[in-house]
């Protein structure tokens, strides 16, 4: 009885059955240098007063659910970081192209 | 909206069965699994600028925060009874449960 | 295990990063000293919290209380972080911290989360079939002791204080410390004694 009301954002996935036969995998590894670095600007720019952790999940969570499931962790992370910084004018479109 | 928490421990409260991602861009931190679900308020953590806000750059009150209890059960309609789940719930989507257990 | 970025996503990184040093919004120093910090914090930290609170009450009844001030006592900097609840284990409760919107981690004494907490799988199941995913990593608890998952959704970072295992009668501080895991930490196992 499918109600599209009810129906969780993309990134709301607590309970979802798609994942409900994939084992947790031991994936023990620290990020790796991309994700260091994506990791490190992040506060930087946060420390900057320039964004917020709110901004960014915001902008992780407005990523199409296709893309959303096929990116890394931290390439869903750069991409909230550069709509942000384009969307507050801080560098522009053209630059990250 | 800061101030004196409206819940204190052992208060019964309802979380709002309320979808906003269904109406256009937000941000919210209440997960879809204990929206209209009824729990016990374990404590107030504190009073946190509204995420909700902060997440579009808008000025953003501070709310007072509390950790909810819930069964598991009535949830998922799985496990073990007894096992339960404590979710962070921002004041502005509880409301009291009438009743009790 | 996670797939590398794509060539693409390199190439953004690189052309944001360019982009904002063009503007005199960051440096490559700062970016380099931020790292460089974060990559100090570790799971070393929680785990000796863990072993003084089991050999001093005092600082257990701190670490319980207000987890943030338990940790600048070891002389960690807060500064900046996220408030730290502690929750504590017990015969009859078991706790087990997920979060199922983002990666929601005590970074500050735990660092880098894991993969496997950051993954899909772990994310949607341990909120909804936690004995599952305990028993697929060979703990199981018995009926007799509540599963109580924290699904770490909005401002506070939360870690757990396991039992202290028997048999670690005597030990000092240091010892205790090197029996108590990440995992254990998170709540996906508990410490034993050896």
């Amino acid at each position: 009885m499918p109600d599209e009301t009810r129906i969780p954002a993309t990134h709301d996935i607590g309970g979802l059955a798609r994942f409900r036969c994939t084992p947790v995998e031991h994936d023990e590894a620290p990020p790796d240098a991309f994700g260091k670095r994506v990791d490190a600007l992040r506060q930087v720019l946060a420390q900057k007063k320039l964004m917020t952790v709110d901004e960014l999940r915001r902008g992780i969570e407005s990523i199409p659910e296709e893309e959303y499931f096929a990116l890394g962790y931290y390439e869903r992370w750069l991409r909230s970081i550069a709509a942000l910084m384009v969307e507050k004018g801080h560098v522009d479109a053209e630059a990250l192209k | 909206m800061s101030g004196a928490a409206r819940f204190t421990p052992g208060a019964r409260v309802r979380v709002r069965d309320d979808w906003p991602e269904r109406r256009g861009p937000c941000h919210i931190r209440t997960p879809h699994y204990i929206r209209g679900r009824t729990g016990t308020v374990v404590r107030p953590l504190g009073a946190f600028a509204n995420p909700e806000d902060l997440a579009f750059a808008r000025p953003a009150p501070a709310r007072t925060l509390y950790h909810v209890l819930f069964e598991q059960g009535p949830i998922w309609h799985e496990g073990r009874p007894g096992d339960t789940v404590m979710v962070e719930v921002f004041e502005h989507w509880l409301e009291p449960a009438e009743g009790g257990a | 295990m996670a797939a590398p970025p794509r060539p693409e996503s390199l190439a953004l990184l690189d052309r944001l990063v360019a982009a904002l040093e063009a503007k005199g919004i960051v440096t490559e120093a700062e970016i380099a000293e931020r790292q460089a910090n974060t990559d100090k914090a570790s799971p070393e930290t929680g785990a000796r919290m863990v072993a003084r609170a089991w050999t001093d009450p005092a600082y257990r009844a701190l670490l319980l209380s207000d987890g943030a001030a338990a940790a600048e006592a070891m002389g960690v900097s807060m500064a900046g972080a996220p408030p730290l609840g502690v929750l504590e284990n017990t015969p009859t409760r078991h706790h087990l911290v997920v979060c199922t919107l983002c990666s929601c981690y005590p970074r500050a004494v735990l660092g880098y989360p894991p993969g496997w907490y950051k993954s899909f799988a772990y994310r949607a199941r341990a909120v909804r079939e936690p004995r599952a995913v305990l028993a697929e990593w060979g703990l199981m608890l018995p009926d007799s002791v509540e599963v109580r998952v924290v699904d770490s959704t909005a401002d506070y970072r939360w870690m757990v204080l396991p039992m202290r295992p028997a048999g670690t009668e005597g030990w000092d501080e240091a010892r205790l410390a090197s029996i108590v895991t990440r995992d254990a930490l998170v709540g996906v196992a508990v410490p034993k004694a050896g």
